[in-house]
């Protein structure tokens, strides 16, 4: 006995439990499959169908100009419904820019959803009413926040849990750690999901981590590491329900890596043919989490034309009224500018006001 | 929604800071009846909970309100103040600390990118009431990274509040101040203050201060000293000393940067038609360029000299050797207030 084998110094955590599958785990196409439930099947399709239509709608509405920017989650679309559909209502999401999608199929307005990436100044919808925090530009900054609000909510004796987004590029920032950290710490209830699509803006995977994958970075926090076909949307859908479940009991947070990819090139601003070439985004397209479904609901006899037909006019109708809807131009006031900075504005700020609305003034005389 | 009590246990009569008391006690005072008064309060940092604080500010706290009130973190600032602000999205108001000035830089996207903003850019939805303590200043002998003036780098952030007590008093009404507002409030504690002592004690009512309001600690008729924080005392100590010069000088504590209290300053300084504004900082793109600005923008025509700034050099901090030719002291203050083009006015 040394002091090496007092409890101080014993390894606190068993690594072996922690560590992910060695192949990313599947559940369409496989025996598996056949127990699903032919609802949750059918319902993953229909969110897949539509959130493939609004991201082709909203890529269309910058080139028309009525978007800034839109970041697609094309070829990710089963990464973000299955993060949706995982949480329970008084749970809360916490989603990175490319996250519209999940935030969309969580519930919340589609024109609410896009205000910022249309131009606006504000999130457009209340995070506390749809328990959805604002989208997050500063990379894996929201995850400690993610962390922050199970840690309180478990403090509150409630019944809450959170679930983060982040990308591959995100994992490399100093708060992915930290917050990961905390969490294992305090066992929040909360679950990080790291959708790896291959690049960071240009940058592929090779150049940002050289771990055995993200999933296995989990271990080294004291957190349970699974790793999952993130095309599969069935798959995600049970890995991220399960690690919800598990924050919800009590037993801490878990890192949940989806293996995907980025179909469409980091925003409409960027050319992807720059750095990568069109054999891999065809093999990726073989792979597409859309064609998966409809080949399971397919061979278990769950998809007749009608009800293809019927999804596919669903999907239409939303990207019609979200065109229609995104067709007029939002009215923003200028003077709001100033009604937000604090809870109440400071003498400096009432004088700058003051002089924006002179000026508006002389633009309406003018 | 609404945070329950935690599961700690229902503080005693919790210990009254006795006279005289330090501007420690005070503030450890503070946040203990901060942690009575409302069940959303949540102190968190590094070294809080047992050890109460390397600066003993929290001294008592965990093993009074529990280790879920009065948390030690894992050392990592961004993430302190990250959960901090998922704590405060979910309806409590953590009062966090960072352990020295210079620590607390880890936390400044977290700080710059979602404390200072989230208010605005959820329209008012997601206000965040996060209070952060930060030790700050030089004088103690400290080794580089400890010593600090970083006010410049906050007061520069919209969204953000920037406090600094100088008397025991304040120190208490401030950071009581500070927790119960619902904008965020960088609280900066001069450390080289934390054991001056008052004859205080919490006992006995007093109001507490509103924070953004500048306090007239001296009135003088010959020239103003426009300080904060931990030059209060120097510029006391110079105004005092003026008085063999012939001088009569003011001397103005500004208590809280953001909001800044043009009008008292501005009021104070057309009295006297002379001012020097003092601290410990770095003089170039500091707090004292914007104050000496807005006095000339506000009180031209009443300016007998231009407003003069005493501060630190523009270096980084130096080695505790050598810190007393940097800090701001009543000589170079006096001088100064020498330049203030007495023999044209």
């Amino acid at each position: 006995m040394t002091v090496l084998d007092t409890p101080a110094w014993r390894p606190r955590t068993e690594a072996g439990p922690l560590l992910p599958d060695a192949a990313p785990f599947r559940l369409l196409g496989t025996p598996e499959a056949a127990r699903l439930a032919p609802a949750l099947l059918t319902e993953l399709y229909g969110q897949l169908v539509r959130g493939r239509r609004f991201n082709r709608q909203a890529t269309a509405l910058t080139k028309q100009g009525r978007l800034a920017v839109y970041p697609s989650s094309t070829g990710q679309e089963a990464c973000e419904i299955a993060a949706a559909l995982a949480l329970g209502p008084r749970d809360w999401l916490f989603p990175s820019y490319r996250d519209t999608l999940a935030v969309v199929a969580r519930g919340v307005d589609p024109v609410e959803a896009l205000t910022l990436l249309r131009g606006d100044w504000h999130t457009g919808y209340d995070p506390r009413e749809t328990r959805v925090a604002p989208l997050s530009t500063p990379l894996a900054t929201q995850l400690p926040h993610a962390v922050g609000l199970a840690h309180a909510a478990r403090l509150s004796g409630d019944d809450v849990a959170a679930l983060a987004m982040v990308g591959d590029g995100g994992t490399s920032e100093g708060d992915f750690h930290e917050a990961l950290n905390f969490a294992a710490v305090w066992q929040a209830p909360v679950v990080f999901l790291v959708q790896n699509n291959g690049f960071a803006i240009s940058v592929p995977l090779a150049k940002q981590s050289a771990a055995p994958s993200f999933a296995h970075k989990a271990v080294g926090y004291g957190m349970p590491g699974r790793l999952v076909d993130g095309n599969d949307a069935a798959a995600v859908h049970q890995v991220l329900t399960e690690a919800v479940d598990r924050a919800r009991a009590g037993r801490g947070p878990t890192l949940v890596e989806a293996v995907t990819y980025r179909i469409d090139a980091h925003t409409n601003a960027d050319d992807a043919t720059r750095y990568r070439d069109d054999d891999e985004v065809a093999a990726w397209r073989a792979h597409d989490p859309v064609d998966l479904m409809e080949r399971e609901l397919t061979g278990r006899g769950l998809l007749d034309d009608a009800l293809r037909q019927r999804t596919a006019d669903e999907a239409e109708a939303l990207a019609a009224a979200l065109r229609e809807r995104m067709h007029d131009e939002p009215r923003l006031d200028p003077m709001e500018l100033f009604a937000h900075v604090y809870a109440e504005p400071t003498q400096q700020l009432r004088d700058q006001e003051a002089m924006l609305r002179a000026e508006l003034e002389a633009e309406q005389q003018s | 929604m609404s945070p329950s009590s935690s599961t700690a246990p229902a503080p005693a009569a919790a210990p009254v800071a006795q006279k005289p008391a330090t501007m420690a006690q005070a503030l450890n005072q503070a946040l203990r009846d901060a942690l009575v008064a409302d069940p959303a309060v949540h102190v968190l940092g590094e070294d809080v909970g047992t050890l109460g604080g390397v600066f003993r500010i929290t001294d008592g706290l965990a093993r009074d309100f529990g280790d879920d009130r009065c948390t030690d973190t894992p050392l990592a600032e961004a993430g302190i103040l990250g959960t901090a602000v998922g704590m405060a999205m979910y309806g409590l108001r953590p009062v966090v600390e960072m352990q020295f000035d210079a620590f607390a830089y880890p936390s400044f996207e977290q700080l710059v990118s979602h404390v200072s903003r989230m208010r605005n850019r959820t329209r008012g939805a997601l206000p965040l009431p996060i209070t952060i303590r930060i030790p700050y200043g030089g004088g103690i002998g400290g080794v580089e990274h400890h010593s600090d003036s970083s006010e410049a780098y906050y007061l520069h952030t919209p969204g953000l509040h920037v406090v600094t007590p100088a008397t025991v008093e304040d120190a208490y009404g401030l950071l009581r101040a500070s927790i119960a507002s619902d904008d965020p409030v960088v609280f900066l504690e001069p450390k080289r203050l934390y054991w001056s002592k008052a004859d205080w004690s919490p006992q006995e009512p007093r109001e507490v201060p509103p924070i953004g309001r500048a306090v007239v600690r001296r009135s003088g008729r010959s020239a103003t000293l426009i300080t904060y924080g931990p030059s209060l005392p120097v510029c006391l100590e110079a105004a005092e000393a003026a008085k063999e010069e012939g001088w009569d000088l003011g001397v103005v504590d500004l208590r809280s940067l953001v909001p800044f209290d043009e009008e008292t300053v501005a009021a104070v300084v057309r009295g006297t038609g002379r001012a020097v504004v003092v601290h410990e900082s770095a003089g170039f793109g500091g707090a004292g360029a914007e104050i000496a600005a807005r006095i000339t923008e506000r009180c031209f025509h009443h300016l007998q000299a231009p407003v003069l700034r005493v501060a630190g050099f523009d270096i980084p901090y130096p080695p505790p050797m050598l810190e007393r030719h940097h800090l701001p002291g009543v000589d170079r203050i006096l001088d100064a207030v020498g330049r203030l083009q007495w023999e044209e006015g």
